[in-house]
């Protein structure tokens, strides 16, 4: 019951973290800001909207919100809660839950493709190149734990990782600082993309989405903002310990999240955002992270790699 | 026959300015800009006896302005002066645009408002630059954009994320304002009100550059508290775009800090120019024979108070954002213009000066308030996004401490002077430092008195082909920075 309740609230908190972004945003900028719920409010409004749809397309650009939303919330029913484990959980869950997301992107990235926009197709060009070394480096990242606890499904990689030797605390800094890029890389964050921006030409992910509009758009920003908070969710099931009782846990858990998207408004605030031919560079740091992690495991566990 | 010379807003009767043949014209246009001169116009006006094609340059440094002109009776061409003096290309495309008369040999001779008499000017007839080659494609963007911004078509061809090249199409916009200038001769309000409205963002450089062409036309000497009123609103003008600039190049490259700040620091100044005049553009503020409003001793208080607190807040506000490492990486060599192509093209304004050009007509031809205090022509040498922003911030404390000079020994005199009558048979320029850069003002008038051509040219003219090629090589999600960074007219060059 908790834990369907805790499911429950899971999904409907995404755009929660995304008006929490906002609202740190405008008090860096000394602005008083929109309301923190927001984009639940933009949501039903999209939902009430009609659609337009571009003679040019085919039905791959339709299904794509669908899919897209699908996937995703399949995907988060493979990343456990603390204490609870997770929904759906088998060896090598990672495995697909990375093909998961993956496929939520290919569908965007068809779908781009598909209206024949100029713009639309240097954006999946973007997205589709960066994905390329996120995705690597999130096996890695997985891989690292897995290594560590020779477990392969996330409900149990989790569960033993807080378990583990003394050197487990640089091994999740080093970890959750990885994640954290690959949550400004997947959620289209500053400094990898500029989610305010009307600039088509610098746009990466907002470009691809362009020709959307009424319940497509509101499937695919809820996409987009659930994907976001699944990751988040990773980093704090990382560090919550897994032997703490019901309520710290799940307090601890949710503190994070917030403490994560309020990074991620305060990083946004401080820096600007990094030129495109540069953003590769900043994506190869989640692997180098990933790797150093990597690789302190298994100095510590086979003393060295052989 | 030698050039007239004369200063900025000396009015001439027009039968005093040299009739060259065209041969004669084109050679010394070249032969002068080749010795350093600067060409500030060269437009067509058509008479009775055919149509007359007038040339100003400059010489900076003497502060002199030379004209000549020829004519064109019956022929149909003339050998181009582009071949050897790229400045005039532009000017020849809109020559050849307005009167049918083709310079020969010209490497671009394309439309660039209207269309060319004859050639249907819809996007399908107009002819753009294509590339072919495998993974070579083409990006257009506009005339409609995203924000709210005015229409202009920009076609890029690219490989990859790297742009070979760009073409600017633009004349959506095109009002016929110089021909309304002519219409209205007899309403000097509307005349005042257009003027105003040429470009929007330059209200009181556009109106102070019409205005100074009509007093000098009049023989009307206005007092020295109206000319130091209107240096002040000028420089309040260009405080208030470059602080707006600086947010915007923030916010192009997502740096909340900066785009806020200077937002608000924006805000402030243009409450000054409305506490002046009561509109926040300085609209109204000028009028034929002076200005429309005081500075009282009690705005005089606000206004100082204003300006030492923006002293104080823009060094700050700079500070932090030219030494954000996030903010450099983006501004530091992005669309670099090199001298040589700034020369090349005659770019003026800032962003001549920041790359290396040092022209500023407020030091080389001053005119209102700038007769009494030094103005230093401040140039970087970079010539890149950089450059140009950071060119706008040490204008702002320039402008600040122009304004500082001149409120604190307000001279006395009346207001506004009543204009009278324009002389018969003149012709004058005024050219005009505008925040974006030289303004330039031709207004000629007939047998009796009335104006008869006005010509007009914001700066917007001359810099919009500089944006074209600093995207060069660059990456194409880098336009909208560079583009911000020269923040050129769409309608200033429409007209």
């Amino acid at each position: 019951m908790v834990q369907a309740t805790a499911e429950i609230l899971i999904i409907i908190s995404p755009f929660f973290f995304i008006g929490l972004i906002n609202k740190v945003k405008a008090i860096w900028a000394g602005r008083r800001g929109a309301p923190i719920f927001q984009p639940y409010y933009d949501f039903f409004k999209l939902l009430g909207k009609g659609e337009v749809i571009s003679g040019t397309t085919s039905f791959v650009f339709r299904v794509t919100p669908s899919i897209t939303i699908a996937a995703v919330l399949f995907a988060l029913m493979m990343v456990p809660l603390p204490m609870f484990g997770s929904v759906l959980h088998f060896d090598g869950d990672f495995v697909m839950f990375a093909y998961l997301l993956g496929l939520a992107k290919f569908m965007t990235v068809l779908a781009a493709l598909d209206t024949g926009s100029s713009f639309e197709g240097m954006g999946a060009s973007r997205e589709a190149t960066y994905s390329t070394i996120v995705e690597t480096a999130f096996f890695i990242v997985i891989g690292s734990v897995g290594l560590l606890t020779h477990h392969s499904s996330f409900d149990t990689i989790f569960g033993a990782v807080n378990m583990a030797a003394a050197y487990t605390p640089l091994v999740k800094i080093l970890l959750v600082a990885s994640l954290f890029i690959m949550l400004l890389a997947e959620g289209s964050r500053v400094p990898v993309d500029d989610p305010n921006t009307h600039l088509e030409l610098t746009m990466i992910h907002e470009v691809m989405i362009l020709d959307y509009s009424g319940p497509d758009l509101a499937f695919i920003q809820y996409a987009a903002a659930l994907k976001m908070t699944i990751i988040s969710m990773l980093m704090a099931d990382l560090l919550v310990p897994s032997h703490a009782a019901l309520v710290p846990a799940l307090t601890l858990f949710t503190g994070i999240l917030v403490f994560v998207f309020v990074s991620v408004g305060a990083v946004e605030s401080l820096i600007a955002r990094t030129r495109i031919s540069h953003v590769p560079q900043f994506l190869f740091l989640m692997t180098t992270l990933s790797l150093t992690a990597f690789a302190v495991v298994a100095f510590f566990l086979f003393g060295g790699i052989k | 026959m030698s050039w007239l010379k004369i200063s900025n807003a000396q009015a001439v009767p027009v039968g005093e300015i040299p009739l060259l043949t065209i041969e004669e014209l084109r050679s010394q246009t070249i032969s002068r800009i080749k010795n350093g001169e600067r060409l500030v116009l060269l437009f067509g006006d058509k008479t009775s006896d055919g149509v007359v094609l007038y040339a100003v340059l400059a010489d900076d440094n003497a502060s002199r302005l030379s004209v000549a002109c020829s004519k064109f009776p019956d022929q149909k061409s003339y050998r181009s002066i582009t071949t050897e003096a790229p400045p005039a290309h532009l000017f020849e495309r809109e020559f050849y645009e307005q009167f049918g008369i083709t310079p020969e040999g010209h490497p671009w001779l394309k439309p660039v408002r209207t269309g060319i008499p004859g050639i249907d000017h819809s996007e399908r007839q107009y002819e753009f630059f294509s590339m072919e080659g495998e993974e070579v494609h083409e990006v257009g963007v506009g005339p409609i954009h995203a924000g709210i911004i005015e229409p202009g078509h920009f076609r890029f061809s690219c490989h990859g994320e790297k742009v070979y090249q760009l073409e600017i199409k633009l004349g959506f916009q095109h009002r016929g304002v110089e021909e309304l200038f002519v219409r209205n001769a007899d309403r000097p309000i509307y005349l005042e009100k257009l003027a105003e409205s040429v470009a929007g963002d330059t209200v009181i450089g556009h109106a102070g550059g019409f205005i100074r062409a009509m007093e000098s036309l009049a023989d009307v000497t206005i007092s020295n508290r109206a000319k130091v009123i209107r240096a002040v609103a000028l420089e309040l003008e260009r405080i208030a775009v470059h602080l707006g600039d600086l947010s915007a190049l923030s916010g192009d490259v997502a740096y909340l800090t900066g785009s806020s700040v200077f937002g608000a620091l924006r805000t402030k100044v243009i409450n000054t120019t409305m506490a002046l005049c009561g509109n926040r553009f300085g609209r109204r503020l000028l009028g034929l024979g002076g200005v429309n409003f005081d500075i009282t001793p009690r705005l005089l208080d606000d206004v100082s108070r204003v300006v030492d607190q923006l002293d104080e807040d823009v060094a700050l506000a700079a500070e932090v954002l030219f030494s954000s490492a996030s903010v450099l990486e983006r501004f530091e060599k992005t669309g670099i213009v090199k001298k040589e192509t700034a020369v090349a093209l005659g770019m003026v304004g800032p962003a001549a000066r920041a790359s290396g050009v040092a022209v500023d007509i407020r030091s080389d031809h001053p005119f209102d308030g700038f007769e009494f205090v030094p103005v230093h022509k401040l140039t970087l040498q970079s010539g890149d996004v950089f450059a140009r922003a950071y060119v706008r911030f040490v204008e702002i404390q320039q402008s600040i401490r122009i304004m500082r000079e001149q409120l604190g020994r307000l001279p006395g005199g009346e207001l506004r002077k009543d204009l009278g009558r324009l002389n018969k048979d003149t012709f004058v320029i005024s050219l005009t430092e505008g925040w974006r850069g030289e303004i330039a003002y031709v207004v000629m008038t007939d047998g009796e008195g009335r104006i008869r051509k006005v010509k007009v040219k914001d700066p917007s003219f001359n810099n919009w082909f500089a944006l074209a090629l600093a995207v060069r090589e660059e990456g194409i999600s880098d336009f909208p920075l560079c583009n911000k960074s020269f923040n050129l007219s769409y309608c200033g060059f429409d007209l």
